[in-house]
């Protein structure tokens, strides 16, 4: 493992990418594809493949239709500079996954990474209109098209989202995009009483409010509930928010109108440099113990308080300690998966990183993987059940 | 969604034995439905079929008669009739689990049904081919409002499930047929409706799914909680029409329901207008809960049915709908109104009260039914543009009309860019109803020109698959046929729908036999 030189190829076009497919098929290699190569450490760790695919050939933003709120970019598209394009038009991908520099388009999909965004406008897999894909036998395949309603053929856009490039290389996506809000602004509620926030938390998930997030987290025995806004009249709505299931909750209550470093700094709980990172697949009434499972092992947490999806990040610790932390959270949050995403390599190589399978369900994501890459020539053996 | 195609249709369906003509004059032996792909089962595997049917199901849920298949010969999409061989009625997922299995092991194919209300053909049985329906499963089995979930079975009606989580919370999707038509459906069709330029499709609320494959084993995809490890099966399963097996327990999202809703009516001289309008509307950053447009014909026909004294001369009305919460509704409101005045509208209705806003929604959803009152027949389309598009899409559709010499209404998912033009026709009338079908092909072709798809939830069935390769090539037809051969190797599973062409898979489970279709040429082996 571990070799210094592995073969690297930056295909420029979709074309190049089917072609590089199809010969490492017929070649048997194996192959790892790279975006930004922030998130190479997720999944399990897996043998040095023999050649390296880069989509930093592939970076065009091939359209943006402002007037239909649709832009169509190839895998390799920094999605910082997406944003910019989008921001200058009032326009904005609904997708905030933590910002890191490089970050593309392609891997954040192929990963499923979100962020608070998600609360109201769903992950990748939603945002996604159409997709085009290279795949091992050489061809280049495309589903959904460029148009945010559309029921024709079956919905590859999903299947690729989220797939870890086992399944072939996302070469190109069409999106859909939303207005940017005019204001934002967050109702903040504090307080150091996991029950407390939880509570809070579910009271504005159930009220009539419009959030564009909502989020929970937690970092050093301190709490926050985070409600945010976006439109004409975001402060009048973040108000009527801290207004919402108001009682003796021990909660402190602000409103926050320049909010973007909170948020951004919410975001950044999802990610660990050094320290490992446990996505726990959460739901609202599990959130207290999320909670307390965060402080227990001295964590940090950052949460979508309506569906559950929590991020937990603890610092570095010896791998034993790391193991053994994972196994406590399994063990004290079960039934609810957690997967461990960002991680040390010798922590990886201890543990499967997502977590116990249910037998049936990969049985028929074999049979998946089997039709679209029945060589294993795609990213192998990262993937769930060592796909 | 839209779910009726007039009761007149189906009075002269009934009344009349000679079979219609598949649209576009489909030629006899395309005639859907009557040659699956999977070899036809000889009638003595039937009969032993049947046997086993009514041990798992009881005597009185396998129907067999002729006059009793009839009830289940087409779906909402009346144009097309085929007579199964039988008809079950399971009473729960076990049942299903065991008949979908017994199928599996006769090599029977069978198609899945809910109520029966789509529109794409798309529940169509299979002649020699069994029809497995869902409508007796339908217990919601769990309301877990804590976590906002809903888990019932695949026969519950769309609408209970609001009804169920109600007053506060409420199930998004709302196709036009909510009260008929089943969760099972809204999930194998991926189901819209008028709100989901805001709030998204059927495939944006399911969480999970309990499926049973077609080889009669169960599968748990997803469940409560988002993120499962793993590919995303669900995403995949939701809106691949039966094609990939049956849901028998299904897990959805339910949401609050918004403060206040705000609604009105502006009414222009030109569809060219009420287009801008939207365009205007969406520009500015507003996201109406419903967007919906009716062109002339369309306010004429629901007029006679809705009274709503909306002007019968103008050339377009355009339903705009927010909601949320009071202080943004108000603000935007504000702009929604000086936006329709700016571009023109002759007058701009405000309801001022829930009845008229009841009324002003009468009007738009009569626009199907009430389409019977001024044309014997219709035919109705489903097709996509992207928004801007629009203008160009209505003029070729002008011309269409003035070529073929019959009538079009327009009523669309404005925000969307979802159209549905209804083709009036006179089916008694030599040769109308071919030209009527090949005048709404025509509307089809125009959409995928524009950029846009053939089918925005109605989905593609029998009717549109004779359109896939004008949205897909051969590569991307040939991917879509991996997914299935992942969950169908056999093909059983609502076989001849979706794909434009019969195809095979490489790994078929026992003997290899050559198909006859591979025996003929006519397909290949993938």
């Amino acid at each position: 493992m571990a070799q210094a030189v592995l073969r690297s190829e930056r295909p420029a076009s979709a074309p190049d990418a089917a072609a590089l497919l199809r010969s490492a098929s017929e070649e048997g290699r194996t192959v790892r594809f790279r975006g930004g190569g922030t998130k190479l450490g997720w999944g399990r760790l897996a043998p040095e493949p023999d050649l390296a695919v880069s989509t930093g050939g592939l970076e065009r933003l091939v359209e943006h239709n402002v007037g239909d709120l649709t832009a169509v970019a190839e895998a390799g598209v920094a999605l910082a500079r997406a944003q910019e394009a989008f921001a200058a038009e009032g326009q904005m991908l609904a997708l905030d996954p933590p910002a890191i520099d490089g970050s593309t388009i392609g891997g954040v999909i192929a990963t499923g990474d979100s962020g608070p965004l998600r609360h109201r406008f769903g992950s990748p897999r939603d945002l996604i209109i159409g997709i085009k894909v290279a795949l091992p036998d050489g061809t280049i395949a495309k589903a959904g098209g460029k148009v945010i309603k559309n029921v024709a053929g079956y919905d590859l856009a999903k299947l690729f989202s989220g797939a870890f490039g086992t399944l072939g290389l996302i070469t190109e996506v069409a999106l859909r995009l939303h207005p940017r809000p005019a204001a934002m602004a967050t109702a903040l509620l504090r307080g150091a009483d996991p029950g407390a926030l939880a509570a809070a938390a579910a009271a504005l998930s159930h009220a009539p409010l419009e959030q564009l997030a909502l989020d929970v987290s937690w970092a050093g025995g301190q709490g926050a509930v985070l409600s945010r806004f976006g439109g004409a009249t975001a402060r009048e709505q973040a108000e009527a928010a801290l207004r919402e299931g108001r009682d003796a909750d021990g909660l402190t209550r602000e409103v926050v109108d320049d909010d973007e470093q909170l948020w951004r700094e919410q975001c950044a709980r999802q990610r660990s440099q050094g320290g490992m990172v446990v996505r726990v697949s959460g739901l609202q009434s599990r959130l207290a113990d999320i909670l307390r499972a965060a402080e227990g092992h001295g964590a940090t947490m950052a949460g979508r308080a309506g569906s559950g999806l929590c991020w937990l990040a603890l610092d570095e610790r010896e791998s034993h300690e790391a193991l053994a932390a994972v196994e406590d959270l399994r063990r004290e949050l079960k039934p609810l998966r957690c997967v461990v995403l960002d991680a040390p390599e010798d922590v990886r190589a201890a543990l499967d990183p997502w977590g116990p399978h249910d037998d049936r369900a990969l049985a028929l994501m074999r049979r998946v993987k089997q039709q679209f890459d029945p060589q294993g020539v795609c990213n192998p053996g990262i993937f769930v059940g060592g796909m | 969604m839209d779910g009726s195609l007039g009761t007149e249709r189906e009075a002269e369906g009934a009344a009349q034995e000679v079979p219609q003509p598949g649209p576009l004059g489909g030629r006899p032996d395309e005639e859907p439905g009557a040659r699956p792909h999977p070899p036809i089962p000889e009638t003595r595997t039937v009969e032993r079929l049947l046997e086993r049917l009514r041990v798992i199901c009881g005597e009185g849920n396998v129907i067999v008669h002729e006059h009793q298949l009839r009830t289940y010969q087409s779906d909402g999409l009346l144009q097309y009739k085929v007579l199964p061989r039988a008809a079950v009625l399971p009473s729960d997922a076990e049942e299903v689990r065991e008949v979908v299995r017994a199928c599996y092991e006769s090599e029977v194919p069978w198609v899945a049904r809910g109520a029966g209300s789509g529109l794409s053909g798309g529940a169509l049985p299979i002649e020699d081919g069994l029809l497995i329906v869902l409508t007796r499963l339908r217990r919601i089995l769990e309301v877990d409002l804590e976590n906002q979930r809903v888990v019932c079975e695949p026969g519950v009606n769309n609408v209970a499930i609001s009804q169920a989580v109600g007053p506060t919370h409420f199930f998004p999707p709302d196709p036009s047929s909510q009260i008929v038509c089943t969760i099972g459906g809204n999930v194998a069709e991926n189901s819209g409706g008028a709100h989901c330029f805001k709030y998204g499709f059927t495939t944006n609320y399911i969480t999970g799914l309990e499926v049973v494959l077609p080889d009669g084993e169960v599968v748990t995809l997803g469940g409560k909680e988002v993120d499962h490890p793993g590919y995303d099966l669900l995403g995949a399963f939701v809106g691949s029409e039966g094609t990939l097996g049956v849901a028998t327990k299904i897990t959805l999202r339910v949401i609050p329901k918004p403060e206040v809703a705000r609604t009105l009516v502006a009414f222009f001289d030109t569809t060219a207008q009420a287009g801008q309008a939207v365009t205007d509307i969406v520009g500015e950053g507003v996201v109406p809960g419903a967007i919906e447009m009716m062109d002339r014909l369309s306010i004429q026909a629901s007029e006679q049915m809705a009274h709503a004294g909306f002007p019968l001369d103008a050339g377009a009305g355009l339903l705009v709908e927010l909601d949320g919460s009071e202080a943004e509704c108000e603000t935007r409101f504000e702009d929604v109104r000086r936006i329709c005045t700016h571009v023109g509208a002759r007058e701009v209705r405000v309801a001022r009260d829930e009845a008229e806003r009841e009324l002003m929604w009468k009007m738009r959803k009569a626009a199907f039914p009430a389409m019977g009152r001024i044309s014997p027949h219709y035919y109705v389309q489903d097709s996509v543009i992207p928004r801007t598009r629009l203008p160009e899409v209505l003029a070729r559709i002008d011309e269409l009309q003035a070529e073929y010499g019959l009538q079009v209404a327009n009523v669309f998912h404005a925000g969307d860019g979802n159209l549905h033009p209804l083709v009036c026709y006179d089916g008694h009338s030599e040769g109308e109803a071919e030209r009527a079908e090949e005048l709404a092909g025509k509307i089809v072709l125009a959409c995928v020109d524009a950029g846009g798809s053939i089918t925005g939830e109605h989905g593609v069935g029998v009717d549109k698959k004779r359109y896939m390769p004008n949205l897909f090539d051969e590569a991307d037809l040939a991917a879509f046929q991996k997914l299935r051969c992942a969950f169908d190797p056999a093909q059983r599973a609502n076989p001849g729908k979706v794909m434009p062409t019969p195809r095979l898979c490489g790994e078929v489970p026992g003997p290899y036999r050559r198909h006859p279709l591979e025996v003929a040429g006519l397909a290949e082996r993938f």
